[in-house]
Order: C-alpha cells, then structure tokens, then sequence
C-alpha cells in the first residue's frame, strides 16, 4: 500500500533536490499562518492558500485552493475558512500559503513505477490540460542531462517553448536541471511509488512547481 | 549473461530430428530447405523409421552420429521424446539446439511444465536453446536456412530476431523485394531460454552483421532488457518495431502521471533512452534497416532534395515537416557551383529542381557537389528511372529499334544506371548518405534505374515520404550516438 505525501512535505522533499518549488510556508492555526507570511521576504502577495495533509490529495474538487488573495485580512478570513471545512478523516492538517506566480505557459513533470520498466520520469505539456492534450515524454530513471535533454526535445509542441506572447523562451537548462533533480528524488528518496509536480509554470522562462505531490510506501512513510 | 551462438549459427554439422518421406512434415521440410539453401556442412537427419529422404540417408537413432560430427539440432520431433533426444545430442557434442516442436508453454498447464524441463536441461547440459514453438534459424554466411517454412533470403547485413515467426518471413521477404539481404535471422519462439537480448547480443559481436533488426510483442523484464539492448546500441544500430503497441487507454492511476503513463509512451521514452531506432510497422522497420545496414550515418539534420521536376521535391519537404530534418537553404558556393552545370531556369534554392537542364553528366556532378558540401549531410535524388520509362515505351512500341529508338533507348538507360552507381560511390566516398525513391521501385523493379541500385547492393526507397522517413530515423540514432560521444 501507498500513501501521499500532503503538498507541503512533498514541496520540502523535491526541493532537496534542487526541484524549484513557488516560495511558501505553511501554519496550523491562522495566527501562525499570517505570521510566516509576514517573516517570509519571499511569500509576496498576491498569495494562493491551500488546506494539506496526507489526506487529502485532490485538493481543487473539495474547493480547498485559494486563488489570488491579495492582502493579510483576506488571508486571515481564508485560512478561517479553510481550517474549518477539515473533516475528521483528513488527518492532520496545515494551511499551505505561497507566492502566486505569473506564467501563461504550464508543464507538467512526474514519475510512475512502471510495471514493465520500474521507476519512470515524465515531461508533458499542459498543467491541468496534460491529459487531454497528452504531449508526454518518458524516459527510466535514473536520467543523464543528456536524457532530459532529448525529454524536451521529444515534445511535439516545441513552438510553446519558444518566445511566446511576450515572455521569453524556455531555459532549457533549467528544466533540464529540474527533471534531473526530480529523477534524483525517484532515484535516492525511499520507496517513491508516484510523482505529480502538476504544474510547472514557467516564469520569465523558468519552470517552478507550484503543486506537488509524492505518492510513496506506507512502511516508508514516516 | 551472453550466450555464445555460433553453433546456432554457424554449424559445422546438423542433425534434424524427426525426418520422414513424408513432404508436408516439418522435419522434410528442413531438410529440403538446408539443401535448397546450399549449406556446406554435414547433415544427419534422424526419423523414426531409417531409410532415404531426398537421397539422403536418414538414420535410425541419434547414436549413429559421428562424435563431433555435429554441433546442432533441429527439433521437429514431437515433445515428450525431446529431453532423450537432446541428452543424445549433447553426447555428440552438440552445443546449440533449435526446438521447432511445439507442446510447451503455449498448449497448456502440461507444456508449462515440460517447458520449465527444457530450461533445466538445457542448463545442466549448458546448450544454447532456441525456441521451442519456432519457425527457424537461417544464416546468409553458412548457407543455412534451417527452417520450417519459407523463404530464405539473399546474403546481406541485417540481423533478424523476432518473437514472432511470421515477422521473420515478412523481413525476408522484403529482403527478397529490395535485393538489401540478410546475415542472421531467428525466432524466438517461446523463448524460453534464449530470448531478443540474447540473440541481439550475439548479433553485437558478429562480424557479418551491421544492424541489428527485432520485432517483438512482450516485455517480460523491462529494466534488464533496457540495459541490455543500450549496451547493444551504443555498438550497433538497433531497429525495433514493437506489435500491440496501441494505447491502450490511461491506467487506473492515482496520480496525473501514471494517467498519461500508457504502455506506447512508456515504451517509446524507453526506446529513446536506449537508442533504439523504434520503426512504426514491419516494412519501415525493414526500410530503415535497409538503408543503414547500406548507407553511412549522417552527420546532422540538413538535407538536400535534387529532383529532375518540382513536385517530388515539394512532397520530399512536406515529409520533413514533423521530423527532425530540414530542407537547408543552399550555401552560397554550393549555390554557385550548381549555377555553373544548370541554365538558369533551375529552382536556385533547395530543393534542387533541375528543371529538365540536366545533360549528360549533370546528376552525377550536383549529386557529387551536394554530397561533399560540409554544411550538407544527407542528399535525396528524386527522378530515378524516368529516362528508362520512356525507354520502355520506346522500347515495347512498334516502333523499335529504328527511327534512331535504338540509340536513344540504350542511352537512357545507361543514364539511369548511371545515376545509380554514382549516388552508391560518391556516398561511399564522401561519407554522406545519398538515398534515392522512386514509386518505380515497385511498380518496374525491372526499369534500370531501380535494378541499377539493387546491383549496387542499396535500398530503393518507394516515395519520397518513404526515404525521408528512413533518413530521419537514421539521423535521429546518429545524434543519439553524437550526443553521448559515440
């Protein structure tokens, strides 16, 4: 059996990696919550506030994401509401809050255990469309620079990498960077069963994770 | 664990098992196709009933081989006196068998288990087992079609393992269409000792293949097999085409990934990695086999299209949209060398479009100049054997040979053979791949154009889409190689 990381241990642990991640802190009472924020040069409003746990994986379709708060009163309301639709059964739970960022263009990296190939690291286009559009790139982990290379250049929609409405082009070399760091994570961390980093949204040209989610082994789930 | 073959190859002597009189039974059948094929060694067919077939003696019992006389078997013999037959064998000195017999893993919970014996016993008596439930093995340099069925094939470079046995007729088949032959083939049958990377491996290290050809249908154990066939890769080129490669649909997954995690594009990213050339059906897996097992490897993505009219170029540059070629603008003293052999109506950009300029020599000279450009590294020659059509007619019509349709006739087809033999020497010399398509290639094998470059021991492609298809695949291997310093 397998288990999900909540969103914000997930962040920590690809992070590690050297996977960029949107700056964030996380709280378990509102008070704590705005006082991270307040303490983080990073976390900048607007923010994006979101309920995590090990629990709850699918955090969009109970409304569980904040969008767009763009001042500490409107966060304080948020974090309210967001602790109180927990339920019993969600576990243990934390208000994750982090820096909104910018992009129109969204990829999506991952990992799969394989049945026929074991541990397997993915470059998709599209965040949420990844499914439907199914522009995807596989390779087994591990992956040399060289293969996260070619992963970029297998995607069919290459034009979405180039300058695209005012932002600039891909920096190839950090989403190469990136997806070596995400196979290091399959490769070193312990019983790593899934990875969703969904999206990765490229900001002036630079990926970052702004969702993150490890699926791994019960027993080595600490 | 790599397995020395050359027995199953390259026998010095081969015993058949279960020969009779009878022609529609697979231990005649390959006895006559060992004959027909012209294989050198000694032959030892062994039948229940000791007699004669097809002038051969046959004899009664395994034991009547001379010690060391033979160092294969062909298993034709039904399954549950297999184990007694190989025993024999190896006391010969047999070290490689090929079971053709079928009863094993495919027919049941008691083929399961006469299967798992063979394992063992091939194991205790360290041979090298092919199949069983196999169609057969052939080898161009022994002479050898040691098969069940047809055909054999023409000698080349091409190394065929297959998991299924159809397959291998279908490549050696194509061998026979396209004239590029074959060094090994083989299928794998069951599989259950000797499996694609084994054979693969073997084919790595063998000095009369260039390429390495596998289609198979299953993946039984994924990460060693991807480290095997790399291995493999990085020395030689490996064309897979893989069947029940359809999407099955997403995965029940829990995650984003594995919804998108489908069989295909697992495999695909696996074939990338590995540098393995995947090919979409049998015939293109064929066709780019074909042309690297006869053409050398490009240096990079530009290509220049020469054509005799325009449409064929055009169709020759939409075939690259979507591929990892290009169409390169002329470099300007390429550009300037051409204006020198063409009037000035040709295109004057890529593709060449000599526009009916040409005279005697000019398709050996643009070829050559293009070829041996440093900013060109692969060149397609499109209007192969249009001189020789119009010879046909000239030639077929009643009006032959006079009215000076004789001379004419002889001259364009000369011409045609002409262009043939260049593109196969200037790329051969220069190092640059030069292919050439034309649909004549199947509808008049014959025309000289086509049979000039089976003469020349290279692959006519059918189409334009065709050739640039196979150009890619070959390109796309080449930067696999370049980027990791291969």
């Amino acid at each position: 059996m397998s288990i999900t990381l909540s969103e914000a241990e997930s962040r920590r642990v690809v992070a590690q990696h050297g996977v960029p991640v949107s700056p964030f802190v996380t709280g378990t009472n509102t008070d704590d919550v705005v006082a991270a924020v307040a303490a983080d040069p990073q976390v900048t409003y607007p923010v994006v506030a979101k309920l995590c746990g090990r629990a709850i994986a699918h955090k969009t379709e109970r409304g569980l994401v904040r969008l767009r708060i763009a001042d500490e009163s409107t966060l304080r309301a948020a974090c309210d509401d967001l602790l109180a639709a927990a339920r019993p059964d969600d576990g243990d739970v934390e208000v994750l809050v982090s820096t909104m960022l910018d992009g129109n263009r969204e990829l999506i990296v991952g990992l799969n255990d394989d049945p026929q190939f074991g541990l397997t690291i993915m470059l998709g286009v599209g965040g949420i469309l990844a499914e439907a559009i199914r522009d995807v790139a596989f390779r087994l982990v591990p992956i040399s620079a060289i293969d996260a290379e070619e992963m970029i250049d297998d995607l069919a929609t290459q034009r979405l990498l180039e300058e695209f409405r005012g932002e600039p082009a891909l920096d190839r070399q950090a989403l190469i960077d990136a997806l070596v760091g995400l196979a290091a994570v399959g490769e070193q961390e312990a019983g790593i069963r899934s990875a969703d980093l969904n999206p990765l949204i490229l900001v002036d040209g630079k990926p970052v994770a702004v969702d993150a989610l490890l699926e791994v082994d019960e027993a080595v789930a600490r | 664990m790599s397995h020395d073959l050359s027995a199953l190859f390259d026998p010095k002597g081969i015993i058949i098992t279960g020969v009779s009189n009878h022609p529609g039974k697979f231990g005649f059948v390959t006895l006559h196709n060992l004959l027909a094929s012209g294989y050198e060694g000694a032959i030892f067919p062994v039948g229940r009933e000791p007699g004669e077939a097809l002038g051969r003696p046959v004899l009664g019992s395994i034991d009547e081989v001379p010690d060391g006389a033979a160092d294969m078997v062909f298993i034709c013999t039904p399954q549950a006196v297999n184990e007694d037959l190989l025993r024999a064998a190896a006391a010969k000195g047999v070290t490689a068998a090929f079971f053709a017999a079928a009863g094993y893993r495919e027919a049941g919970p008691d083929g399961v288990e006469a299967e798992r014996r063979l394992v063992a016993l091939a194991d205790e008596l360290g041979i090298a087992v092919a199949g069983p439930n196999g169609q057969g093995v052939i080898s161009t340099p022994s002479k050898m079609c040691a098969q069940i069925v047809a055909p054999y094939a023409p000698a080349g470079r091409i190394a065929v393992a297959s998991q299924s046995g159809n397959f291998v007729s279908s490549f050696l088949n194509l061998a026979h269409h396209t004239g590029v032959g074959i060094s090994r083939a083989v299928a794998a049958g069951n599989a259950a000792v000797l499996g694609i990377a084994d054979y693969v491996e073997w084919f790595a290290d063998d000095p009369e293949t260039s390429v390495c050809l596998v289609y198979m249908e299953s993946v039984d154990n994924g990460r060693e097999m991807f480290d095997r066939l790399k291995a493999v890769a990085e020395r030689k080129p490996v064309v897979v085409v893989k069947g029940g490669a359809s999407d099955a649909g997403a995965r029940a997954a829990a995650s984003h990934t594995g919804a998108l995690a489908s069989d295909d594009a697992v495999f695909d990213g696996m074939c990338r990695q590995a540098g393995l050339i995947r090919a979409r059906d049998v015939e293109e897996a064929f066709e780019v086999a074909a042309t690297i097992a006869t053409q050398p490897l490009p240096n990079g993505e530009r290509v220049v299209v020469v054509t005799t009219v325009g449409g064929w170029g055009v169709a020759a540059v939409d075939a690259m949209s979507g591929s990892r070629l290009v169409a390169t603008p002329l470099p300007a003293d390429l550009h300037a060398a051409i204006d020198e052999k063409l009037p000035p109506r040709w295109s004057k950009n890529n593709p060449i479009d000599m526009a009916g300029g040409e005279t005697r020599d000019t398709v050996p000279e643009i070829l050559e100049l293009a070829a041996s450009h440093p900013e060109v590294d692969s060149v397609l020659f499109l209007g192969l054997g249009i001189q020789s059509n119009t010879a046909a007619m000239m030639r077929e019509g009643e009006f032959y040979p006079d009215h000076g349709l004789e001379r004419i006739v002889d001259f364009h087809e000369r011409q045609d053979a002409r262009y043939a033999e260049a593109a196969a020497e200037i790329s051969a010399r220069t190092g640059t791949p030069v292919l050439l398509a034309t649909e004549l290639a199947n509808a008049r094998p014959d025309n000289p154009g086509p049979a000039a470059v089976r003469s020349a021991g290279r692959m006519c492609h059918a189409s334009a889409g065709r050739a640039i298809r196979s150009l890619d695949l070959m390109t796309r291997y080449a930067d696999w190689r370049r980027a990791r310093g291969l």
